[in-house]
């Protein structure tokens, strides 16, 4: 049963991944990245990690997905604006680039399936529900959880400087 | 984890990031670069999952929190500039922006 939706979920999830890059749409490619994020959502599920399968899904493909459509829809973007040139030279190498990079993960990933360091650990209490996490985070991880409130507050004040317009 | 390993979860992530990095440098589009980019950070965030699950330890869940909050800001910025530069060039072609001073 967990080998069925793992491999029904990674396979929607590469899929919508895909679709992302390959779209000359922006919207199409925002929807297909909700896709992926739900796929991935799921597969946090198996992961019996449900907090984070919740917080994917309200924050993902909640707030930052409306964020990106609202922007697509209010930039209101000319056909020409898009492109998707596969001939240039910039295209391979990226391919290239690409490549390399997943048979080098995959080789380190195969040296160690070759030294197998034991298998899954015992799940703790409360593993992956809101409890247990917000027990960590309010106290082992309280500084870095305020920080990120500045990181927010310094997010919003660049947000608005940024997009403001300016009289010139 | 019947039949599933972990090995399963790492190599769906790093495909995912794969995509997502072949998106950022391939496309010309700054919104879908920024999508792209999106999809790193999440394959990142399957990778801690995962890796949480292994060792029966919840600190990859705290770690995928901050890295969520991570992008939303990072999400938000990026639009700002999308939307600067579009009013200003009228195009969002990443070639186009050359100068540092424009």
């Amino acid at each position: 049963m967990e080998t069925v939706l793992f491999y029904l979920f990674a396979a929607l999830a590469v899929a919508g991944a895909l679709l992302v890059i390959v779209h000359k749409n922006p919207v199409s490619s925002a929807v297909s990245l909700v896709l992926t994020l739900f796929a991935t959502a799921v597969l946090f599920v198996l992961l019996s990690a449900h907090f984070a399968a919740a917080i994917q899904i309200l924050v993902y493909a909640g707030a930052i997905m409306v964020l990106f459509l609202f922007t697509v829809m209010f930039l209101n973007l000319k056909p020409g604006a898009l492109d998707f040139d596969s001939k240039n030279m910039a295209f391979k190498g990226s391919l290239l680039l690409a490549g390399l990079f997943f048979v080098g993960y995959f080789a380190i990933l195969a040296y160690g399936m070759a030294f197998p360091g034991g298998s899954t650990a015992a799940l703790p209490e409360g593993f992956g529900t809101v409890e247990g996490v917000g027990m960590m985070l309010f106290t082992d991880y309280l500084l870095p959880f305020e920080l990120t409130s500045v990181l927010i507050l310094a997010a919003i004040i660049g947000v608005v400087a940024i997009a403001k317009r300016r009289e010139s | 984890m019947s039949g599933i390993t972990p090995e399963h979860y790492f190599v769906l992530s790093a495909i995912l990031f794969v995509i997502g990095a072949f998106g950022v440098i391939a496309r010309k589009n700054l919104i879908i670069i920024l999508m792209s980019l999106e999809l790193m950070l999440n394959a990142g965030n399957l990778a801690f999952i995962a890796f949480s699950r292994v060792h029966g330890n919840m600190t990859g869940h705290i770690f995928m929190i901050m890295s969520i909050t991570v992008a939303a800001a990072e999400v938000a910025v990026g639009l700002a500039l999308v939307v600067a530069v579009y009013s200003h060039k009228d195009s969002l072609d990443v070639d186009i922006l050359r100068m540092l001073k424009g």
